[in-house]
């Protein structure tokens, strides 16, 4: 147990505590940026979590901190990550509750709102596209040349996102079952 | 009373799938119209805080109910109680996933489900879009959101609050012209 990386555990789910507006998916490019380039976990992990995460209870927050956070330092690991990414808000609303109860038609928090949503609109697009070029062509976008094209897992991209704006209601924890099928499907028996 | 607050959060925190917004209903339907803790006026109060705030928002809404009903000690019941389920049930699949991830074909499968989970974050990007108001502005700060992320050009945090501030600047160029 290092009490160093600990602390440091706790400091970044606290900062990306501060930095979540509008819910679980605004998470990912932070998470992304912080816990990949720290090593804690590769992008096929994270997009392994994100599956998980959303076929188990919960706020997707508080998953990700918990696992990343088991999967570094164990119990102690998660209970200090999740107090992390909680602590902000409930800080924030604490102070919110008690004294400040025009708080959401303020202008300057309306004003900041009104640029951060499609900032984050635009970043959780280029988190799409980074996740769609490492599952599909096993790249990155700053490694365009070498590019490992398959028509197997462009089949598996066409087929489920075809499905989702066909069948708009459809719960994410079918979307997770059908592409997981087709993986051991086309992976297993196929090639 | 106070039992009561955490055992609700708990079962909130237990039963929702998929992310905050699932939660709402339960929400309502137990601190509004069960319990009465706040009345539907206070609900759409902490939704729009909840939503003007960071953090997940079954945290915020936990926290505000918990500080209505009991004060500080009712909002720390309520969040840990919201928190609970999430912990325990991750901390169990972190430990029994360890185990399987170098099996064959749960690699297979993972590797059809990592395409999956880029078409839900692609999904979420469009869902998010149409909720957007369509002023320039707002194309504008996509584009620069986009490739400023995309290329790795600044740190995400940074871009956020860059958004932010010039969200703040057009809200008060716009006020002053209103005035004028």
């Amino acid at each position: 147990m290092s009490i160093k990386l600990l602390l440091e555990l706790f400091i970044t789910f606290f900062k990306i505590g501060i930095f979540t507006f509008g819910g679980g998916y605004a998470m990912i490019p932070l998470i992304t940026e912080e816990v990949i380039t720290k090593g804690w976990l590769t992008s096929e992990q994270l997009m392994d979590f994100i599956a998980i995460s959303e076929s188990t209870p919960g706020p997707f927050a508080i998953n990700i901190a918990t696992f990343i956070g088991y999967n570094q330092q164990g119990v102690l690991g998660s209970i200090l990550t999740t107090f992390g990414v909680v602590l902000p808000s409930f800080i924030i609303i604490l102070i919110i509750a008690k004294a400040f109860h025009k708080f959401a038609s303020n202008k300057y928090v309306v004003g900041f709102l009104s640029g951060v949503k499609p900032v984050i609109v635009g970043i959780i697009f280029s988190v799409a596209v980074g996740f769609i070029l490492k599952s599909i062509f096993n790249i990155s976008v700053l490694e365009l040349s070498e590019i490992d094209f398959k028509w197997s897992t462009l089949l598996i991209f066409a087929c489920v996102f075809t499905m989702t704006r066909i069948w708009k209601k459809i719960h994410p924890i079918f979307i997770i079952l059908v592409s997981g099928m087709m993986g051991l499907i086309i992976y297993g028996l196929i090639l | 009373m106070q039992f009561i607050l955490f055992w609700t959060f708990f079962k909130i925190g237990l039963f929702t799938f998929g992310g905050g917004y699932a939660m709402i209903p339960f929400i309502h339907q137990y601190a509004v119209e069960k319990y009465k803790w706040i009345t539907d006026d206070e609900f759409l109060d902490i939704i729009a805080i909840a939503e003007s705030t960071p953090g997940p928002i079954a945290i915020n809404s936990a926290t505000y109910i918990g500080y209505k009903v009991k004060g500080v000690s009712g909002s720390a019941l309520a969040t840990l109680g919201v928190v609970l389920p999430s912990l325990i049930i991750i901390t169990l699949i972190a430990a029994f996933f360890m185990q399987f991830k170098d099996n064959v074909y749960v690699e297979f499968a993972f590797k059809g489900i990592r395409i999956g989970v880029a078409v839900l974050v692609l999904n979420a990007a469009i869902r998010m879009y149409k909720k957007l108001d369509k002023k320039l502005l707002s194309y504008f700060l996509i584009l620069i959101g986009f490739l400023l992320v995309l290329f790795e050009l600044l740190p995400v945090i940074l871009v956020i609050v860059i958004g932010g501030v010039i969200g703040i600047i057009y809200q008060l160029v716009k006020a002053r012209g209103e005035e004028v």
